[in-house]
């Protein structure tokens, strides 16, 4: 593992009373491309606010590079913040914006011209030195953002939702252009999103959060197929989330059904939460299949199709892009490799924090 | 689409004819009556009579004290627009109030009780022999006309600059935090950049009523000192010169458009428009 640049430790944080942040510890390495993901209000804003120091923890301690910043004002801090709506100044133009950072240091002029330079080559606005915030697209105010920002040579750059105001397809193509601004500039860069597709593309490491706990941290592959709750399994792409059975080691009663699984150490006749996603339900003659049901919706999606299934008193939603009508009996067949199965929520707090949305 | 748009010129009808009776025929008469003299012959005498010692005088005091109490109000104004801007909605309707209800109560009234403050005998001389401190002449000065302009026009300030400073986006003044101003670097070349056009607002709307005022210096500034205003008056009232009254109300109106042509360049969002 690379080397540890921040620590977040044992962060609380409350707003009128109500907490937000429950004694949050996160670890944030060097050159690493973190992603904070959740609903709105689970705590991920604030802990970006934290780390840029706009907020002051409650409690527990925000350590740099070995160094306690947890009060440290935002001026004093080697990182710089790219915010949700761009916040360009809107009486300076483009050169100026960048040369902001720079200018407060005290840079030499000459220093700062090449900067400007090199930084709208990076965020492919060259020439546009002169031009005004106003009369740039919303997606040339976000890169112009990120240009002002890395003009600072921050060692991590925090980004609040930076794509949120922009169009689909404008999203899909800067997020493509950030991975490649964080591989040119090696720094590390925290991203603050709800959009678990945005997550799923840029990110090395996932955070995911609600109600100001951390659900799971993992790589995205891990996050999507091996969700430690039924919140995480939710909240990231669609899923089928069915009570079910332990009944030994890789052996699990779904719907009363029995499936073969690759799981273990759950015990004996465990209650679980099973998860299996939509894309790995596999639609099979009905004799063929463990369950078997009725096809009871069929939307077309470009892609797939999107059906559902009825069998054994579960709405199964499943991808296929082989169609069946509506009507149709089909059986249901798993790979044990794609069913997911995870321990039920323990505590109170934890069995709130699944059922949220 | 085009019904609306005639729908609207209907309506506005009953205003228009308002506005030409009330605004545009008043305008054109002193108009005709500034340039014209008794017998009805065009000249521009009476404009050109703002050259004459006595109204250059009045004219120069005018603007001089206006310019001073324009300075009064902004300087007051200005931190007190910040502390308001930053207080949370509770606290700062209660100031908006405090500073609101005054202008609630007649103009000419508050000038007059202002006037029985700085009186020879008034409250303000009567707390100081109380103390038994010497009297101040207080009334009939200049200061005096200064502290009744500031007094009524200072909230006419406070209000464009405030409606400026809430404008801003408290991120812009993160992003600026967080590219290493500290807090007087970011109030120097963010928030006050920002706010301008509500400053040239309050000063437009601070300096125009206080150049033409006349109420104020007659009341507080006794018949000693004569502002623009007091003479165009007086030409009117007394003296029953319209030709003269309107020649002098030309000169000032040239000010004031020269004022409001000024205001209009900057201030393009209308932060004053909310007055």
């Amino acid at each position: 593992m690379k080397k540890e640049l921040i620590h977040l430790l044992d962060i609380s944080k409350s707003f009128d009373g109500e907490l937000v942040l429950d004694e949050l510890d996160l670890s944030i390495h060097e050159n690493e491309f973190l992603t904070l993901l959740g609903p709105s209000g689970c705590g991920k804003t604030t802990t970006l606010r934290i780390l840029g120091g706009f907020v002051t923890p409650d409690k527990g301690r925000v350590v740099f590079d070995g160094q306690d910043i947890t009060t440290l004002p935002p001026n004093k801090r080697q990182l710089n913040t790219v915010f949700q709506k761009y916040a360009l100044f809107t009486h300076m133009n483009i050169a100026e914006n960048i040369a902001f950072g720079l200018k407060i240091k005290n840079k030499s002029q000459s220093y700062i011209e090449d900067k400007i330079k090199y930084a709208l080559k990076l965020v492919n606005l060259e020439g546009y030195e002169k031009r005004m915030p106003d009369s740039l697209s919303g997606g040339q105010q976000q890169r112009i953002a990120i240009a002002r920002a890395i003009v600072n040579e921050p060692k991590v750059l925090l980004l609040d939702e930076p794509l949120g105001a922009l169009d689909l397809k404008l999203r899909q193509d800067m997020q493509y252009e950030l991975i490649r601004l964080k591989n040119e500039l090696g720094i590390t860069f925290i991203y603050v999103t709800h959009d678990q597709e945005e997550a799923l593309t840029m990110s090395d490491t996932i955070v995911v959060m609600n109600q100001g706990y951390i659900q799971q941290i993992g790589t995205p592959e891990t996050i999507y197929n091996e969700p430690e709750n039924a919140f995480v399994a939710d909240f990231i792409g669609d899923s089928n989330i069915i009570d079910a059975l332990m009944i030994e080691d890789k052996l699990v009663s779904i719907l009363g059904m029995k499936f073969a699984c690759v799981d273990t150490g759950f015990g004996k006749n465990k209650p679980v939460d099973v998860v299996i996603r939509p894309e790995d339900v596999e639609l099979v003659e009905p004799g063929d299949g463990t369950i078997q049901g009725v096809v009871s919706h069929l939307i077309f999606k470009g892609v797939h199709y999107e059906m559902e299934v009825m069998a054994n008193g579960f709405e199964w939603l499943v991808h296929s892009t082989q169609m069946f009508p509506v009507g149709t009996n089909v059986g249901i067949r798993v790979n044990p490799f794609n069913i997911q199965i995870m321990n039920k929520p323990e505590s109170e707090d934890e069995e709130a924090a699944a059922i949220e949305e | 689409m085009k019904n609306k748009k005639r729908t609207g010129q209907l309506l506005s009808a009953p205003y228009l004819v308002w506005a030409a009776i009330f605004i545009l025929v008043p305008l054109g008469m002193v108009f005709y009556y500034g340039l014209t003299d008794k017998t009805g012959a065009f000249t521009i005498a009476n404009v050109a009579a703002i050259m004459g010692a006595e109204h250059a005088k009045a004219l120069w005091l005018s603007i001089g004290l206006s310019v001073v109490s324009t300075l009064i109000c902004f300087l007051l104004a200005y931190p007190l627009a910040m502390i308001l801007a930053n207080m949370n909605v509770n606290q700062h309707s209660f100031i908006v109030l405090v500073f609101i209800l005054p202008m609630w109560m007649n103009f000419l009234l508050r000038t007059l009780a202002w006037q029985t403050l700085l009186e020879k005998n008034g409250v303000l001389n009567q707390i100081l022999g109380f103390f038994h401190l010497p009297p101040l002449n207080l009334i009939n000065t200049p200061a005096a006309i200064i502290l009744g302009m500031v007094y009524n026009f200072l909230p006419f300030m406070v209000l464009p600059i405030y409606n400026a400073l809430v404008k801003i986006d408290p991120s812009v003044v993160n992003a600026a935090r967080d590219l290493g101003a500290n807090g007087i670097q970011t109030f120097l070349k963010i928030t006050f950049p920002l706010t301008i056009p509500g400053i040239i607002s309050g000063i437009t709307m601070v300096f125009v009523p206080a150049l033409t005022t006349f109420v104020i210096s007659k009341l507080l500034g006794g018949s000693k000192i004569l502002l623009i205003g007091n003479v165009i008056e007086e030409e009117f009232t007394q003296a029953g010169n319209w030709h003269l009254g309107s020649g002098l109300s030309i000169v000032l109106m040239i000010f004031i458009i020269f004022n409001m042509v000024i205001s209009a360049i900057f201030d393009k969002n209308g932060e004053g428009s909310m007055l």
